[in-house]
């Protein structure tokens, strides 16, 4: 499809884009920041209702942007975790006011990129994407600028992350020069068609060596996209950038960024590497369960709460990973489900902190004693949150459990099922732990904690969700089941 | 008669190589920026090599995608070193082993 009427399609894109430069105008005039908050909230929803009802025959823009139920499941999540993240952030003092209005407007091209990562399905694209969305990220970070620990983290952000992409683009050259193209599909179809053909893609290597540089590819592609997913052994960085940035900005970072990363490993292996499933999908067990194992074993010796989640968040996406582990139908459901449940209690948990955070001046898990006292309201959803993340039912995060440990035993993966079980067991043990803290111990001192509105607002949809998804989970299936309509499952 | 494409690809290797090199060892921030724009030197190097030696491909496509990759380098270095400005004002250091306060 060519480009004028590619535009029709992605007016919901255009409509952003024209709010991010309006915003960026009216912050010259406006003092009361917290209006241009309530205002980018405000466009996310309309330009969330602005997406087309129906899908094009190909993809937009001479296929460099495709749009399909898939991406826009991702849409709505970038866009649900973007407009909530604003919502939190309006409660939350520590960024200042004078900059309040360029975080808003980082966080709104925030969406509009991650809209397009959820529709890259050509190498050139991905990586712009990607490198695009990194680089708000690290912006995002930093944002405390006078805070010491918070451009700590996105020193670190930034060093690893361009090592990182440095490593996908080698392997995407690779890619490109055993096959001759950059679009995932037609890399998928050239290593279909047989092993003959890139004899002639390459004049001068003879042809042997395409196998190696594709599988040499793929290994580096997957490290580039596993490096935003924090996977092992890539999870380095996860832990001090979660805990050095503004906690808005961790939520947000704990669960969009992650996502849409899981959305393009998924085109990526399920496109242009269908036949060498076995491959892929053995290595992806092994990082699954060493993800998620690791993630909880070092969770348990956290203090700060901040740094427990961004443990539990790695483990959090070792669970993710193992729906891409047993590749299928079943498998890419239990990932999706997984997604949606993780988004709704992770950002509801991060919002709980804020809340607390914005009255207590401290994330050590020594503060969180007594909250039952203090504000018994906020210390039950916090417990709520944290139940959905163990996966208790009837909250959502039982039902992303289920799926996933249902598609690891029809897979005949036991290494995987078994290590899920386990893990839940130790991750539980560490979540009852903050628990233990809030009811048992005694509080310090008695004042009751108050929050303001928009946080209240943001927690509540959270909350709502949690239990929508866990007491009526066909919702959350069919939605799934029809966003996978269009995918390519071998 | 034109260069060999296997020696273009031993030599991008190991400028990729050496620039990954770079970017473990060195303490100094700046330094480590340095060594990653050397790693995407290597990329851009494959990326027009192949587009040469490719027969069934339009000559543009790894041209364009060499020069997207330049352009993003250089944002990456813009953001990096506004970074590191903001590090040292904080803690008046860019070499990465003092940077500590995150840690365990």
């Amino acid at each position: 499809m060519n480009a004028v009427d590619s535009l029709f399609f992605i007016r919901s894109e255009i409509f952003l884009a024209a709010v991010i430069f309006v915003v960026l105008i009216l912050d010259f005039f406006i003092q009361q920041k917290r209006w241009l908050g309530w205002l980018s909230v405000l466009s996310i929803l309309i330009a969330f209702f602005l997406s087309p009802s129906f899908y094009p025959d190909s993809g937009l823009f001479f296929n460099y942007y495709t749009l399909d139920p898939f991406g826009f499941f991702f849409k709505t999540i970038a866009y649900l975790t973007i407009g909530l993240t604003l919502l939190a952030s309006l409660a939350y003092e520590k960024i200042p006011q004078k900059q309040a209005g360029e975080f808003y407007v980082l966080l709104l091209t925030m969406a509009l990129l991650l809209t397009f990562m959820g529709g890259a399905t050509n190498l050139l694209m991905i990586f712009l994407t990607i490198e695009s969305v990194s680089l708000t990220s690290y912006l995002l970070t930093g944002f405390q600028k006078f805070d010491k620990r918070s451009s700590e983290a996105s020193l670190k952000y930034v060093l690893f992350g361009a090592v990182s992409s440095a490593v996908m683009l080698f392997g995407m050259s690779l890619l490109f020069g055993a096959s001759g193209t950059i679009e995932l599909s037609q890399i998928g179809e050239l290593l279909k068609s047989s092993a003959s053909i890139p004899q002639n893609v390459l004049t001068q290597t003879g042809g042997a060596n395409t196998h190696g540089m594709i599988l040499m590819g793929m290994l580096f592609l997957m490290a580039g996209i596993g490096f935003k997913i924090s996977m092992v052994p890539f999870h380095m960085w996860a832990p001090d950038v979660y805990q050095g940035a503004p906690t808005p900005v961790t939520a947000f970072l704990t669960v969009a960024p992650k996502a849409l990363g899981v959305a393009v490993m998924a085109r990526v292996l399920f496109f242009a590497f269908p036949d060498l499933v076995h491959k892929w999908a053995f290595l992806m067990t092994w990082i699954s369960i060493a993800t998620m194992t690791i993630g909880n074993v070092i969770a348990i010796s956290q203090s700060d709460i901040k740094r427990l989640l961004a443990y539990s968040s790695i483990a959090q996406a070792g669970y993710i990973l193992a729906g891409l582990a047993t590749p299928g139908e079943l498998g890419l459901q239990a990932t999706l489900i997984y997604i949606a449940a993780y988004l709704l209690t992770n950002l509801g948990a991060f919002f709980t902190v804020i809340a607390i955070e914005r009255n207590l001046e401290s994330n050590e898990l020594e503060a969180y004693n007594g909250l039952s006292v203090r504000n018994p309201l906020l210390a039950l959803v916090l417990t709520i949150f944290l139940l959905s993340l163990a996966g208790i039912p009837p909250l959502a995060g039982f039902i992303g459990k289920i799926y996933i440990f249902s598609s690891a035993i029809k897979a005949h993966s036991i290494p995987l099922a078994l290590s899920i079980a386990l893990n839940s067991a130790v991750a539980a043990y560490y979540y009852f732990n903050v628990v233990k803290a809030m009811y048992l111990a005694p509080p310090k001192v008695k004042e009751p904690l108050t929050n303001p509105f928009p946080i209240k607002l943001a927690i509540g949809t959270m909350l709502f969700g949690t239990f929508l998804i866990g007491l009526w989970p066909s919702l959350i299936i069919q939605a799934v089941v029809k966003s996978l309509a269009n995918f390519p499952i071998f | 008669m034109s260069i060999p494409l296997n020696h273009l690809l031993i030599f991008t290797s190991l400028l990729f190589l050496t620039g990954l090199y770079g970017a473990l060892t060195r303490r100094n921030a700046v330094g480590i920026l340095i060594a990653i724009e050397i790693m995407l030197n290597a990329v851009n190097i494959n990326f027009v090599a192949f587009t040469s030696s490719l027969k069934n491909t339009s000559p543009e496509l790894g041209q364009v995608f060499a020069i997207f990759v330049i352009v993003l380098a250089a944002t990456t270095a813009a953001v990096g070193l506004a970074i590191v400005v903001a590090i040292y004002r904080n803690q008046k250091t860019i070499y990465t082993d003092e940077i500590d306060l995150l840690k365990w």
